[in-house]
């Protein structure tokens, strides 16, 4: 295995998942399964070979500053669990 | 100053950009608006929603990185900074991360110890977060979240570890936001949060080459606080190794309130935000054209015309450095100066009679209502000697609450200078015959009696009179 049990326990954390051990075990085995596959393409001599970010060969697009109309509070806030003063209510945060 | 420790400090400082809209969507940047009342599926991170650079941000980036001596990289991408905060609808924060669009720059700063050069490692464009409002306790302890600033543009300038004491973080920030503040890109209130302040710190023996372990702080939103909070940092990291310990690298917020900075710990387990090229955001090719046309446009920086004031216009050092501070002050003098080739006295009126006026209102500069033009037209009159300093003040003070030219008000008062030699002489010749006293002292050697006659003269003239041809007239009757 190339992905430890910790390594995935980890990227669960910061994913904000919960997960059972038996869970995490068989996920921990896919997503090792998973690398070995990608793993593959480190068989290819990239040498000299730029690194792509995107997959299209475009670049530069831009909008002008100039406004837009916003969708408005009542619509910003339609898909909100809870909401109050017009704002989204969130569990308590300590800063 | 510690004989034994030698502090380290790195400033990363965040510049809200004074652009109309956010950095990725339409959505206005106004302040002060109703919350979430400026959003959008973008800037809210609905599904679905694509983010679309605005071009002005990217200008701006430009001026900053140019202003401050820096490489404009041809080829820049955006990348995702993932973390999880109510504030960051997205789970994300979209930045730059290993190609940033400026880099390697630098600025001269002046302290007390001389000048040093501060490296700039990066300047790189990303969007803010949201707002957090805290409800009320009796609310059961709910957190609020306002969106009207996330995806407001910022530029995060960078710097090297370079500086070595609070008055040099100060003296970087403050000559940092002056240049931001100068290009126009941004408004820099400290308060509103437009210019704010990371400052990473930590000490080392003298000597030693390593650096120790750094602690980040966060929070600081003036340059007194500035400076409070690294002396601070810097006293607790000495003392803490003094007694034994070891300095954490972690993040510390300050309070003002307290004057000591403390640890935020909880919030910093997660520091793994696996940063990759966002897939929504095209590459940046900035090429050299449009490098050259923003280098073309960039406006003439306080240190350019600091020296300028001095070279050209023959103005001490002093006074070009007040001149050139700020943007609107320099260009009402550069405009005087245009209007009327006496720069020293278009000088001091600003900085005098002007200045004072704008403190006593509480008023800037672009509201003074004595305009350029109405000010080298009081100098004018003062330079081909129709009146005096003096009586010019006066006529300061009635041009500023009537927006009257100065001759209309030296017109309508008769307050034209008596440069007439037979109507002075006869002042004078009165003065001496009422003070027979006087005169014999002065005849005795005591010359600083004339000054008594000069004011003598003066009042009679009602201030009109020539003080020159006063004295001279003086001078040559007393001797008798």
């Amino acid at each position: 295995m190339k992905l430890t049990r910790e390594q995935a326990a980890q990227v669960a954390k910061l994913a904000r998942l919960d997960l059972p051990e038996a869970e995490l075990s068989k996920l921990a085995t896919q997503m090792d399964a998973i690398l070995a596959y990608v793993d593959k393409l480190n068989e290819l001599d990239t040498d000299g070979i730029e690194p792509m970010s995107h997959a299209v060969p475009m670049d530069n697009a831009f909008r002008e500053d100039q406004i837009k109309p916003s969708i408005g509070l009542e619509r910003a806030l339609k898909n909100a669990p809870a909401a109050k003063d017009d704002c989204f209510q969130v569990p308590k945060v300590i800063e | 100053m510690n004989s034994i420790f030698e502090p380290v400090i790195g400033l990363e400082v965040h510049v809200q950009l004074n652009t109309a809209t956010k950095i990725f969507c339409g959505c206005s940047t106004a302040f002060g608006a109703t919350p979430n009342s400026q959003t959008c599926p973008v800037c809210l991170g609905l599904p679905g929603a694509l983010p679309v650079l605005n071009r002005q941000v990217v200008e701006n980036a430009i001026t900053a990185g140019l202003a401050t001596n820096c490489q404009i990289a041809p080829r820049s991408i955006f990348a995702r900074k993932n973390y999880f905060y109510p504030d960051l609808p997205k789970g994300y924060q979209i930045s730059q991360y290993e190609l940033p669009i400026c880099e390697h720059g630098w600025l001269d700063i002046e302290t007390d110890n001389g000048g040093k050069r501060i490296g700039i490692t990066r300047i790189h464009m990303e969007e803010d977060a949201g707002k957090l409002l805290h409800a009320e306790e009796s609310e059961g302890g709910s957190s609020l979240v306002d969106l009207n600033r996330a995806c407001t543009p910022l530029l995060e300038i960078v710097s090297e570890p370079d500086m070595r004491s609070s008055d040099e973080a100060v003296a970087y920030l403050k000559k940092l936001h002056q240049i931001v503040v100068y290009l126009g890109i941004t408004d820099g209130n400290m308060e509103e949060g437009s210019f704010r302040c990371d400052a990473n710190v930590s000490v080392r023996p003298h000597g030693q080459e390593k650096f120790g372990t750094r602690a980040e702080l966060k929070n600081i939103n003036s340059f007194r606080f500035v400076k409070e909070a690294i002396e601070y940092e810097i006293d607790r990291q000495i003392e803490l190794i003094e007694d034994g310990g070891k300095v954490v690298q972690e993040t510390r917020l300050f309070n003002a309130d307290t004057g000591i900075t403390r640890s935020m710990r909880g919030k910093e387990e997660a520091h793994d935000y696996r940063y990759f090229p966002d897939p929504d955001l095209l590459p940046l090719n900035v090429d050299s054209d449009w490098i050259e046309r923003v280098r073309g446009e960039l406006p003439e920086l306080p240190a350019a015309k600091r020296q300028r004031y001095q070279e050209q216009l023959g103005l001490s050092d002093y006074d070009a450095e007040v001149l050139a501070a700020e943007r609107p002050m320099a260009e009402y003098f550069e405009r005087c100066t245009a209007l009327h080739d006496n720069p020293k006295a278009c000088a001091n009126w600003t900085m005098g009679e002007v200045q004072r006026g704008l403190n006593e209102q509480s008023i800037s500069i672009g509201e003074c209502p004595v305009t350029p033009e109405l000010l080298t037209g009081l100098i004018a009159r003062i330079d081909d000697n129709t009146i005096s300093n003096k009586i010019a003040k006066q006529v300061f003070d009635q041009i500023w609450q009537t927006g009257k030219s100065a001759d209309v008000i030296i017109e309508e008062q008769g307050l034209k200078q008596v440069t007439d030699t037979g109507a002075i002489e006869a002042l004078v010749d009165e003065v001496i015959a009422a003070n027979p006293a006087q005169v014999e002292q002065f005849r005795a050697g005591q010359e600083k009696v004339l000054g008594f006659f000069v004011g003598q003269v003066m009042k009679a003239s009602k201030g009109k009179a020539n003080p020159q041809m006063v004295n001279e007239l003086l001078r040559n009757k007393l001797k008798g």
